[in-house]
């Protein structure tokens, strides 16, 4: 027999008790564990959301352009100083501190051409990077790969009249049209896509570069930083955050972190209230028993260590079932509030772990007060008989 | 072996203090059975919880074979306790939701000794007051005798040195009463040093020597 034993009888004695105990203390946890869940499986839900929309930062030369456009009517820009991208910028965005978030880099040339009498913008891209970054392009046709297959938007291919297996001359070079890409709504419906060294030739930009799409993962590192380490490794380029609906979405998502946190602060302060209030309930009511130790020689840590030891007990309890309940919760719940169509639950192991010593840190917390009062309790006062 | 020098305990009270020891001189060697007697408020558990350590004095000493009581601090003070006494408590207070036997493990469970040697001492203990094959029972399946027996194997499980006793007959019958004290007798005639407290005359005659308490003060 160990003191431990008297600790485990004595919860066994009292299991109504003990059992509203953990109760109380298990839906307050899971509360804080749902909410937490569902805003760190909202996050993920929209940073996955973010990579599929595409480029989210925009790499340009800087120059002194004042853009003349509004609500989609582009008048031209008023350019003072043209410049491209020299190739090596490439490899000094991979050396930013967060690379690791960086999941495409998309560059591009641009210039005019004109083909079989019709003035269209050509767009030489690195076709790998490119339809990584647009999953959502769908292709008539088979993807272009060698250095003289081309792909053209649907209203350009609709104006040329051709198919995929048509053959196209630009600028005294022959491609060979594999796909062609079914309607967007977008500016790529009217472009003519190509190898990235085939566009430089075409518009006589070798070892230049018109402008760079780079595709990040947020998670755990907001865009404007990623833009910033961009920009002091790319000191003469323009760095631009595409600033969406995610962002308004993010705030909301940051908005109920920050309420799960409160709440979370809120309920720990009411459990540590639950446990004082029943563990000094219990110290008194036992004061005869803990007088009985006391007499017979159990030192102060003794009687603490009991007393502790069921609040610990306790909270364990409290805490595995709290997490597994709260869980439960937030995957009922995440399907009615995620925006997303196959809402993804995310399981954190930090999360689990945080709140189950953060329940038993509570309940010892709470414990320690009447805990310290019986082991510091005279054994003479505790036995009136005396 | 105790001595006690000049022993004063006072009270606070609402109107100044309650002297309930005004100065106790006494001794009790060891092997001895000592009765310590006399009307309620005379001081007599007072007297009793102060040698047992449970309870700082205001003012005097208690050595117990050579050991100043309260020169000790907390933990040490517990640790003698654990050592060299054993308590018999009026109202038993056993654990109500610990067997007979864990009851009499009590005391040994923060020693460090083997779980079978726990086991080993407690059972023996118990069949020493005749409650063999009663080990598992809770405390509210036994009689007020065999409860006060539980209460008695577990003072006397860690072999102490001094046993103390508050009023053990208080709550028994005269039948049960006897029994219980036949029990002290037969331990006392083991070697076992006995401090008793009671205001029972007839249990007095089952100690070797009785000291009388009045008003705080030893008459005899």
């Amino acid at each position: 027999m160990k003191p431990h034993h008297i600790a485990l009888k004595n919860l066994s004695r009292r299991p109504a008790r003990m059992f509203f105990l953990t109760v109380a203390l298990a839906v307050g946890l899971a509360a804080v564990v749902a909410l937490v869940t569902l805003s760190n499986s909202m996050t993920a839900d929209i940073e996955h959301t973010m990579d599929q929309f595409g480029a989210n930062i925009l790499i340009t030369p800087k120059s002194n352009d004042l853009a003349l456009s509004y609500g989609g009517i582009s008048l031209g820009r008023v350019s003072f100083d043209q410049q491209e991208l020299a190739p090596s910028v490439l490899e000094r965005i991979r050396t930013i501190k967060n690379r690791q978030n960086i999941a495409v880099v998309a560059p591009k040339v641009l210039g005019a051409v004109t083909v079989q009498g019709t003035e269209l913008l050509l767009v030489g891209v690195d076709f790998a990077a490119e339809l990584r970054l647009k999953p959502w392009w769908r292709l008539t046709g088979t993807e272009p790969a060698a250095a003289d297959d081309a792909l053209l938007g649907s209203d350009a291919a609709r104006s040329l009249g051709v198919k995929p297996g048509d053959r196209l001359t630009v600028a005294g070079r022959t491609f060979k049209l594999t796909a062609v890409l079914q309607e967007t709504g977008s500016q790529d419906d009217s472009l003519l896509f190509v190898p990235l060294a085939a566009g430089q030739a075409i518009t006589n930009k070798r070892d230049r570069i018109t402008l760079i799409e780079v595709a990040a993962l947020c998670s755990g590192c907001p865009i404007s930083e990623m833009v910033a380490q961009i920009a002091g490794v790319l000191p003469d380029a323009k760095v631009s955050a595409i600033k969406q609906v995610v962002e308004g979405r993010l705030q909301t998502i940051g908005q109920l972190k920050r309420f799960s946190l409160g709440m979370g602060g809120v309920i720990t302060l009411i459990g540590l209230l639950i446990v004082f209030i029943t563990m000094m309930g219990s110290v008194n009511e036992r004061k005869v028993e803990i007088g009985i130790f006391r007499a017979i020689g159990y030192r102060t840590g003794h009687v603490m260590g009991i007393i502790l030891l069921e609040a610990g007990l306790v909270g364990l309890v409290a805490g595995l079932s709290g997490y597994g309940f709260g869980l439960g919760a937030a995957a009922v719940a995440l399907p009615f509030l995620s925006s997303s169509d196959h809402p993804h639950l995310l399981l954190q192991w930090q999360v689990g772990l945080a709140a189950i010593l953060s329940v038993i840190l509570v309940s010892l917390l709470a414990a320690w007060y009447p805990a310290r009062r019986a082991g510091k309790m005279d054994p003479a006062d505790a036995l009136r008989s005396l | 072996m105790i001595t006690v020098n000049n022993l004063t305990k006072t009270y606070p009270s609402g109107e100044g203090e309650v002297p309930a020891l005004r100065g106790v001189d006494l001794t009790v060697a060891t092997g001895e059975f000592v009765c310590i007697m006399g009307q309620s408020g005379s001081g007599k558990s007072t007297l009793l919880t102060i040698l047992g350590g449970m309870c700082h004095p205001t003012a005097g000493t208690v050595e117990v074979d050579g050991t100043t009581l309260y020169g000790l601090d907390d933990d040490g003070l517990a640790d003698f306790r654990a050592r060299t006494f054993g308590f018999v408590f009026q109202s038993f207070h056993l654990v109500p939701y610990l067997t007979a036997l864990e009851n009499v493990m009590l005391p040994l469970a923060p020693l460090k000794l083997a779980a079978a040697d726990k086991r080993r001492m407690a059972t023996e203990a118990l069949a020493r007051v005749g409650l063999a094959g009663k080990e598992s029972r809770l405390p509210s399946r036994l009689s007020g005798g065999e409860q006060e027996r539980v209460a008695i194997a577990r003072a006397v499980v860690n072999r102490p040195a001094i046993l103390f006793a508050d009023e053990p007959t208080g709550n028994l019958d005269s039948a049960t009463s006897e029994q219980v004290m036949n029990l002290f007798a037969e331990l006392h005639r083991a070697g076992q040093t006995i401090v008793m407290v009671t205001h029972n005359p007839d249990n007095g005659r089952y100690a070797q020597r009785t000291i009388r308490l009045k008003d705080g003060l030893v008459t005899r």
